[in-house]
């Protein structure tokens, strides 16, 4: 038996490995902005440095997984919304790369009031990527649990929303910033951390319905 | 001359294959988790031995209903079948080889004037019914099983599609085996009674009886339907019903796989004999309907709406509508047959009435003594002799079927050298041995005498059910083997 499933075994890691890094680049995110707003440029570069080779690693992970799943015409049936899933992910991740490295080139100006909301913001988006990802090993394996973790994703996507919604509010009326392009300028950041937690929603609505097409 | 009576069969046999395959691995292949060319290989290596191995007992239940006794009569008998399978199918109506033959014998019987067993087609009619019932019960229980073992296992999807992968391939082969042993009769069981093949020596000292043989024909040709247009049948019949998982594929061929083992096993039955439960009878089933029972029982149990309840309306259509088109176009080609192409249809029975005969229906309760009046005397049809015996006293039913049986003529001569050993114990071979070269007119004068050599051939009221079967089972071994051939026969 061992070795008839031995490639399904293969796979199943290859999945769970995905996954792994998916989180990981979500701790990697809020640990990179943590550094970058206590000002610990040397932390910060590491992590983005991390972040960028983990989203390659992953890219490769993910086209070898997708490949297994078309060559072998593995679950035929789930096979669609598996593919989907798998690459909205891959988004998540992409985002939170790409936001890294924009705090990295663009710098922007952060007045010391908004940083404890940011932190906060960081932390809602990242509990988001932690729980989806968690519902979407439950899809996986125990699929009457995937409903738990959704409701989480959209509880924390709600808060990362509150959030945001406060700190651009203030942005504008505050008259902390030299002109209003800093202004612009942060409100960008905040949306693109926001952006995560919207991305989770969206795979957590693919991911719903998936469950309920999987339940026999 | 032989191979070309048994074209139809083998045709019928080709459309069972193309058919009925898809009944089987139909999902699975659509699906994509198992691949044509195994399914295919896999399919017809189980028809085969299912039919081999296991097609006796739905072909004695097709005997019993009518026994076709000559090879032009097999031949127009299943080509009528074959007719009228393509002939619905053309007409939309649903179809199975299955309704189509027993018509088809029923009408051989109203043709050649021979009687119909009422008994055994109210059993047959009675199993069609149950069949798609019992398959919708089994796949309603099977699917409340995986669902709660899907749940609280855990397991992974993919790991998952993998079991069930290998799951669609073991069960695709036990349906297959099942579909075998239940419908090989459908296809040669017309044939049995009037071919005249012999012993068969295979390699390895593999020896296959004249009807094994014939059914190893008629699996091939199935396998043969299998290779050669199952596939199209799968791609088109696909998901007609209601769409089916892999899972609920995999539960729904359980199902019907195991309500056709249920209708074709004679180790099933001789084991719930054996444990004193009530047999059940072996009659060759649809194996569509089982599927439609199972698809059925499943989405019931699933609650899922918009079931097309209109398709079990259109079962019932086929268990009466088949049957008598199948009846009416068996009797039109029998009467073409016959008279237009001078084929010899049916072997002329005689039935002679003579003191041993009257004895043993004495023995046997029947009022026998208004029968004396009809001593020494030979009828040459059944139609002949039901007149004289309705004629001297008012006989049930039961009464003159039971005396056609003692009356009916049937040449043999015992020869050892052509009974299979291996069907008979040590003792009950030695017992026949010693009535080697003894020419019998009657079935019953044989089973007579060897019970007053042997024990072992002698049944007891007291004995159980299966005992009494087995060795009327050997006893009919024994004569259909040492039967004369039909030409010497009709003398």
């Amino acid at each position: 038996m061992p070795i008839l499933f031995k490639k399904t075994q293969k796979l199943e890691n290859q999945i769970d490995d995905y996954l792994d890094m998916v989180i990981r680049g979500g701790l990697l995110f809020k640990e990179g902005v943590r550094y970058f707003l206590t000002d610990n440029r040397d932390e910060f570069e590491d992590r983005l440095h991390s972040i960028d080779s983990l989203e390659s690693d992953a890219d490769l992970l993910r086209r070898e997984i997708e490949n297994s799943l078309y060559q072998e015409t593995l679950i035929p049936e789930e096979r669609g919304d598996v593919l989907g899933i798998i690459e909205n992910t891959d988004k998540m991740l992409n985002v939170s790369a790409e936001t890294l490295m924009n705090f990295s080139v663009e710098d922007p100006f952060i007045p010391e009031r908004y940083k404890n909301q940011i932190r906060d913001l960081c932390s809602s988006s990242v509990a988001a990527i932690d729980e989806l990802i968690a519902a979407i090993r439950a899809y996986f394996r125990d699929v009457n649990r995937v409903r738990d973790g959704v409701n989480k994703v959209l509880f924390y996507e709600k808060e990362a929303d509150k959030i945001a919604d406060t700190i651009k509010r203030d942005i504008f009326q505050s008259g902390e910033f030299e002109n209003f392009s800093r202004k612009l300028h942060l409100k960008d950041f905040i949306e693109d951390i926001e952006n995560i937690s919207d991305t989770a929603e969206e795979v957590c609505d693919r991911l719903s319905i998936a469950a309920i097409k999987r339940t026999i | 001359m032989i191979w070309f009576y048994l074209l139809s069969g083998l045709f019928l046999g080709w459309s069972l294959g193309a058919n009925d395959a898809a009944n089987i691995f139909g999902t699975a292949v659509t699906t994509q988790m198992v691949k044509f060319r195994v399914a295919a290989v896999v399919a017809t290596l189980f028809v085969v031995l299912g039919a081999v191995i296991a097609g006796s007992g739905t072909t004695e239940t097709l005997g019993e209903l009518g026994a076709v006794n000559a090879i032009a009569g097999s031949f127009t008998v299943a080509l009528a079948a074959g007719f009228t399978v393509s002939w619905m199918t053309r007409l939309a109506i649903p179809v199975s080889t299955t309704q189509a033959i027993v018509g088809a014998i029923i009408g051989w019987n109203l043709f050649t004037g021979f009687p119909t067993n009422i008994a055994s087609l109210a059993k047959i009619v009675i199993t069609w019914i149950a069949s798609p019932i019992i398959a919708g019960i089994f796949s309603a229980i099977l699917y409340l099983i995986t669902r709660n073992l899907i749940v609280r296992l855990k397991i992974h999807l993919l790991r998952i599609d993998a079991y069930n992968r290998v799951a669609l391939i073991l069960v695709g082969a036990f349906g297959a085996f099942s579909l075998g042993a239940n419908n090989i009769a459908n296809v040669m069981g017309v044939f049995v009674p009037a071919v005249p093949f012999e012993q068969i020596e295979l390699f390895a000292g593999i020896s296959l009886s004249g009807t094994e043989f014939l059914f190893l024909l008629g699996a091939l040709a199935i396998g043969i339907g299998i290779y050669t247009y199952s596939y199209r049948v799968m791609e088109t019949v696909g998901n007609d019903l209601f769409k089916l998982t892999p899972i609920t594929a995999l539960i729904v061929v359980s199902a019907e796989s195991l309500v056709l083992f249920l209708f074709a096993s004679k180790s099933l039955r001789y084991w719930l004999m054996n444990h004193g439960i009530p047999p059940l009878p072996l009659v060759p089933l649809s194996s569509s309907q089982a599927v439609i029972g199972a698809v059925l029982g499943l989405a019931l149990t699933k609650g899922a709406h918009g079931v097309q309840f209109k398709v079990l309306g259109k079962i019932a259509s086929g268990w009466i509508v088949t049957p008598i088109a199948a009846l009416l176009v068996s009797f039109i080609a029998l009467f073409f047959a016959q008279n237009l192409f001078e084929m010899q249809v049916y072997q002329q029975r005689t039935y002679r009435i003579s003191r041993p005969v009257l004895e043993e229906a004495k023995n046997r309760g029947i009022r026998a003594p208004a029968l004396d009046l009809l001593s020494d005397s030979t009828f040459s049809s059944p139609d002949k002799l039901r007149a004289a015996m309705k004629s001297v006293e008012n006989f049930t039913a039961g009464e003159i079927r039971d005396f056609f049986d003692i009356a009916r003529v049937e040449r043999f001569e015992v020869d050892t050298a052509k009974v299979q050993d291996r069907f008979l114990s040590e003792e009950q071979f030695d017992v026949l041995a010693q009535f080697h070269g003894q020419r019998y007119e009657h079935s019953w004068k044989l089973q007579n005498d060897l019970a007053k050599v042997s024990p072992s051939w002698r049944i007891q009221p007291d004995m159980g059910n299966l005992e009494q079967l087995r060795i009327r089972e050997k006893l009919q071994l024994v004569i259909s083997a040492s039967r004369v051939n039909f030409q010497e026969a009709s003398e």
